[in-house]
């Protein structure tokens, strides 16, 4: 149908991500599903604690001990789930870039940005001599937008903003095919932060890298993804084109999300009821039927099936059916307990 | 300076707060680095003459980026850093030049709430103990009878119901919600007139942030609290706040009704922010143009208007000087290929030389080369970005042997002028400032003498 | 209220799990152990700690262990279990004071230079920093031959040489505590608030600074331990006819070895060793229970059902972290 299903160049299926805990796992991914083809970019976004960042860094196979991993990421056909450490650990950099949220603790203090920069190259790609080590990195910085005149300085000589370019940068010099971004710009302030976003549009644009976007700012979904998916305690319920996800969406968290959003059209303030359940011992059905307020009996009972919905987005939710499933009285309205102001994240 | 009284102010009468020509100033040692390379220290203008008045039952919001001064305005209002000049009158009682001891009573009609929920309550303490421990340290309430019953009664009114559910809770066992319904319930135990809150929903998930801002807005019409909101967020601006001040680099840019700032932008500052923010509505959003760089170091902030060297409209009084030409030369560069760009840069020296503050550049020719060839370099910007607004503010080139000097329009500081109903600090505002711009740009002199901002009008 | 605080207290001890669990736990069987024989010591021990004969009949010399001496007699005719029991009341004694002299010292003083800051506090850390950089043994040295004049060659002479060691650390970690307590939001809430300054001191910074001294101070106590013992096997320490101490008798057991009697060096050296073992265990046991950060998040990967992994012979994909990343630290 559209490029990430005919040959995506990250395809994840059924991805569990479970915690240790010494007591029962959190479930922070449990059963993810999604595709993301090359040049494209998918906005994850969904309320803190929901397995945003555990999804980021289980597709690049960066989880802590303690977290068992089932399921499947296949990357550009190869299967990175289960596969030897040192064979992914070589993928990552070159092949996929991460992004993180806070670039100072990421850079190196007491090494120029040049010896960052050659110290990647010479690392993931021995083959080039020092001239084009040199000249790709400066490419990579002007890129970037920072001055090539600063290139043997200290990341500390940067600002907050030049610092979280520069890590762009870096993980853009390797030509990475998928590039994860966990919360790029949250630290930032929003000119800067509309600038990175350009930058990652070119991106898209230019080297045809593919992107995961964790946010939580639909703002910034709406304007630098094509795609997004809706996460809530561990899986993904909606997942479309992010115009037509905006616009019509299917799922109630999405629609309830896009509620409480603050923007500048806020006349009046919504928020959805309730908290985000703990991923221990989420609910049953639904995992969002405690607070969800079009909520049905059979929400209670049964974990919804995937379905299309009209405007062409998968959802997972009873209300899109499949009919036939719906047990008699299934749609009936569910009687749901009343929430304490309090009781929120 | 003496303080200017903004048109916004109307009759001081029905201010509660006001704030006249304050300035903060931290001193910066400099970092190792800084020392080693022989770098002097120096201060940090955080607050750099700020005016304002705060009306009884209003919401002000204090809006801008990252170091513009927000959180330094606020504590400084509120005495916890000291003022280094100005004044501050809550209704008419000078605070400024207060010992610890003087402020304290005081403290009790002027509360804050931190930015983050999870830093700002003791963490040893119970819930019950911290949100009643102000009522202890003014003596108001003693017994531990009495200290609960006035904790659960202020847990109540911030939702925390029923109290004794939260009351020997530790912090640690809050959500983050929680903990700033907490925080708020701290802040109106002593029944305060002002509550200045720093950021009080920006380290919460969005569907909290409702909440809580709703929980404000409760609290504001119950209880009669005048708020000062601080925020580099936009849009709960917008849906919050009666009045908006954008700073920028410790000085208010514009001030006015949220409607008037959001309507109709004054300041290039104002319009470039409301620019910036992502839409999350797809089909509403629109390519932008962004100013260009990052807010500038604070310790040696540029000349004439701070927002000079980024705002798009700038032209020839704003303050043009030498570091802005080595960014225009580097921001150049960056856009050239490896091969121009080398051929380029082996034709200029240092550009070191070039980051003073000073209204007049000296572009150094390479060792060996000659000044006509930077002159070159400085023709061929121009004739690739004849259009950047830099050019307006160049007086003079002269090339001389080792190089080329370029001389800048006189620096002058914008004015607060009235525009409607909003305050600007924006030449573009200013009669005097255009026909000054115009006449420069006939070529007539510089009037003498050049009394930076004063005379602009 | 109360009961709540002290399960708070005890929380995260039920938390800590494994090693550190089991080292506290050992710990706290050894020193409570010799707590028992300090404490006891007029009970359990058979004789006095400078007694050398018993009914008139003297002691043998050197005598090997049997049934009336289990540890055998000392070249001196004292009985060695005997001075190893009176030896764990000085020892204890000792520990005690020093650790309640070097907190009432150190705790207030790093509280105070913390707090204030300024020039008292550039001064306090110029004579501490002093202090710690002299070699510690020398400095107890010192300190104990200038007191044996006023305070004699006693438990408080001791106890306040290895006092002077050990203040310098306290008023560091409490110092540099006060300091990043001090700029934590919820003070500066204090302060907005209009506490006095005394109310922030005590209720905010204090009570969170506190909470890691008794690992140190228990550390400590292992070292003073050696410190003690050192200052008696160099003669600095405590004499014998004062109290029992382990460190002069190891050295009065030094010509013994060489001529194959074992005993009367190996109880007494034993004894310092567990004991020692025992405080270290505690205090590291301590440390991993009250700072949370050492604490383990986890162990164990999870048991997942159904495991529908892809084609690798493992379905679990376990990697290293990013450099940098907060590895969850195994214990
Ligand atoms: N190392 C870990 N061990 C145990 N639980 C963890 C670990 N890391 C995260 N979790 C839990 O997993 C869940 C998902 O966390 P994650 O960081 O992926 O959420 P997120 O959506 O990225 O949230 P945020 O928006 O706050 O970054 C949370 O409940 C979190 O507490
Ligand atoms: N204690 C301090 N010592 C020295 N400089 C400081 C101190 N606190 C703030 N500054 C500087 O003062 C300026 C204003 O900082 P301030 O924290 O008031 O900004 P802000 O607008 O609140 O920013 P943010 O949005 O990041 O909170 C910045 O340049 C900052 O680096
Ligand atoms: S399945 Fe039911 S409870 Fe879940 S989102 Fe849909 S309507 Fe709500
Ligand atoms: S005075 Fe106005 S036009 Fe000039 S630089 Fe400043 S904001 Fe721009
Ligand atoms: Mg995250
Ligand atoms: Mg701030």
């Amino acid at each position: 149908m559209s490029a990430h299903e005919d040959d995506p160049i990250l395809d994840v299926r059924d991805l569990r991500v479970w915690y240790g805990t010494g007591g029962d796992p959190v479930r922070a991914v449990d059963g993810v599903s999604f595709q993301i083809g090359r040049g494209e970019t998918l906005g994850l976004v969904g309320e803190s604690g929901c397995g945003k960042s555990t999804l980021g860094r289980g597709v690049l196979g960066l989880l802590p001990d303690a977290a068992a991993v089932t399921g499947s990421v296949r990357f550009d056909g190869r299967e990175l789930v289960g596969a030897p450490a040192a064979e992914v650990r070589d993928l990552r950099g070159p092949e996929l870039g991460l992004i993180f949220q806070e670039p100072m603790t990421r850079l190196d203090p007491l090494q120029t940005i040049e010896a960052h920069f050659r110290e990647a190259l010479n690392t993931h790609r021995p083959e080039l001599g020092k001239e084009e080590v040199r000249r790709r990195s400066l490419e990579a910085l002007a890129g970037m937008g920072i001055p090539r005149t600063r290139f043997g300085q200290y990341p500390h000589e940067f600002s907050g903003g030049m610092r979280q370019r520069i890590m762009i940068a870096l993980a853009l010099v390797l030509e990475p095919k998928v590039l994860v971004a966990d919360e790029p710009t949250t630290a930032l302030d929003v000119i800067v932060e509309a600038q990175i976003l350009g930058i990652l549009a070119d991106l898209r644009r230019n080297f045809d890298t593919a992107i995961l976007l964790v946010t939580h700012n639909l703002g910034i979904v709406a304007e630098a993804c094509n795609r997004v998916a809706v996460m809530y305690a561990g899986e993904i319920v909606e997942e479309g084109d992010a115009r037509e996800l905006f616009a019509e969406p299917a799922h109630p968290y999405t629609r309830e999300l896009l509620r409480a959003t603050i923007s500048l059209e806020t006349t009046g303030l919504n928020y959805i009821p309730g908290a985000p359940p703990s991923l221990i011992d989420p609910p049953p059905a639904c995992r969002f039927h405690p607070r969800c307020p079009s909520a049905m009996r059979v929400c209670a009972d049964l974990h919804p099936i995937e379905v299309r919905a009209p405007a062409g987005q998968r959802v997972s939710c009873w209300l899109h059916g499949p009919e036939g499933q719906i047990p008699a009285g299934g749609r009936e309205p569910l009687e749901r307990r009343e929430f304490a102001e309090a009781e929120e994240a | 300076m003496p303080p200017q009284t903004p048109a916004t102010s109307g009759t001081t009468a029905d201010s509660l707060l006001e704030v006249r020509d304050l300035h903060t100033r931290y001193s910066v040692r400099g970092s190792f680095f800084d020392r080693l390379k022989g770098r002097e220290s120096g201060s940090v203008h955080a607050v750099d003459g700020v005016t304002l008045d705060l009306r009884h039952g209003e919401v002000l919001g204090l809006v801008g980026e990252s170091g513009s001064g927000k959180t330094t305005l606020g504590r400084t209002l509120l005495g916890l850093v000291e003022a280094s000049s100005g004044s501050i009158r809550l209704e008419g009682e000078e605070l400024t030049g207060r010992s610890e001891a003087e402020m304290r009573p005081l403290r009790r009609r002027m509360q804050i709430v931190f930015q983050d929920p999870h830093a700002s309550l003791n963490p040893a303490m119970t819930v019950g103990a911290l949100v009643a421990d102000p009522l202890r340290f003014h003596k108001l309430a003693s017994g531990r009878e009495e200290l609960r019953a006035r904790a659960s009664e202020a847990l109540e009114r911030v939702g925390l119901a029923p109290a004794s559910e939260y009351l020997d809770k530790y912090p640690a066992d809050l959500s983050g919600g929680q903990k700033q319904r907490a925080v708020l319930a701290r802040a109106i135990i002593l029944g305060p007139d002002v509550l200045v809150a720093d950021e009080p929903v920006s380290m919460l998930d969005m569907s909290v942030r409702a909440k809580i801002l709703e929980l404000m807005l409760e609290l504001k019409d119950e209880l009669g609290l005048t708020y000062i909101y601080i925020t580099h967020d936009l849009a709960t601006a917008k849906f919050f706040c009666d009045r908006i001040a954008i700073m920028y680099l410790g000085r208010i840019v514009e001030l006015g009704p949220a409607a008037d700032i959001y309507e109709h932008p004054q300041h290039p500052y104002t319009a470039a922010l409301l620019k910036a923010i992502p839409e999350p509505d797809p089909r509403r959003a629109v390519a932008r143009d962004l100013p260009r760089g990052e807010v500038p170091d604070a310790v040696v902030p540029p000349l004439g208007c701070p927002f000079h060297p980024r705002c798009p409209r700038a032209f020839e009084v704003c303050g043009w000087e030498s570091r802005d030409l080595r960014t225009l030369l580097e921001e150049r560069w960056t856009k050239l290929d490896q091969d121009a760009y080398e051929r380029e840069r082996a034709l200029v020296g240092e550009l070191d030389d070039l980051d003073v503050a000073e209204s007049e550049a000296f572009l150094p020719a390479a060792d060996g080369g000659s000044g006509e060839e930077a002159a070159g370099v400085l023709e061929a910007m121009r004739a690739d970005a004849p259009a950047d607004p830099f050019w307006s503010g160049v007086a003079s080139t002269s090339v001389e042997p080792d190089g080329v000097r370029i001389g800048f329009h006189t620096p002058r500081e914008p004015r607060d002028l009235e525009v409607g109903r909003s305050v600007v600090n924006c030449h573009l505002h200013d009669p005097g400032a255009i026909e000054l711009a115009e006449r420069l740009r006939r070529g007539e002199p510089e009037p003498e003498p050049p009394d930076a901002g004063a005379d602009a009008g | 209220m109360r009961q709540r605080r002290l399960s708070r207290w005890l929380a995260p001890l039920r938390e800590t799990t494994g090693v550190s669990r089991w080292m506290f736990w050992a710990g706290v069987v050894i020193v409570a152990f010799f707590v028992v024989l300090a404490v006891f010591a007029p009970l359990l021990a058979p004789y006095g700690f400078d007694q050398v004969s018993d009914a008139g009949v003297r002691f043998p010399k050197q005598g090997s262990p049997d049934g009336t001496h289990p540890f055998g007699t000392t070249v001196g005719n004292y009985d060695v279990l005997s001075r190893v029991i009176w030896g764990a009341r000085t020892a204890i004694e000792v520990v005690v004071l020093a650790v309640v002299f070097s907190l009432a010292i150190g705790v207030p003083l790093g509280l105070f230079s913390g707090y204030v800051g300024g020039r008292a506090d550039r001064v306090l850390v110029l004579i501490m920093d002093a202090l710690f950089a002299f070699p510690y043994i020398l400095l107890a040295i010192v300190i104990a031959f200038l007191l044996s004049d006023k305070l004699g060659q006693g438990v408080v002479t001791a106890a306040v040489a290895i006092t002077a060691v050990y203040v310098p650390q306290y008023f560091r970690v409490v110092r540099n505590h006060v300091i990043s307590v001090r700029e934590e939001p919820y003070v500066d809430a204090a302060r907005a608030l209009g506490a006095p300054r005394r109310t922030i001191v005590s209720r905010y910074v204090l009570q969170n600074v506190i909470q890691s001294v008794p690992a140190l101070a228990t550390l400590n106590a292992a070292d003073a331990i050696l410190t003690l013992a050192a200052l008696g096997f160099l003669g600095y320490g405590i004499q014998p006819t004062d109290a029992a101490e382990w460190g002069y008798d190891l050295q009065r057991a030094i010509d013994d070895a060489g001529a194959g009697i074992w005993w009367t060096g190996l109880f007494p050296g034993l004894a310092i060793v567990a004991l020692v073992t025992g405080f270290t265990l505690l205090g590291e046991g301590l440390n991993d229970v009250i700072n949370p950060l050492i604490r383990a998040r986890s162990t164990a990967k999870p048991e997942m059902p159904g495991r529908t992994g892809g084609e690798g012979e493992e379905a679990i994909l376990s990697l290293d972290p990013a450099p940098g990343t907060d590895r969850p630290r195994g214990p």
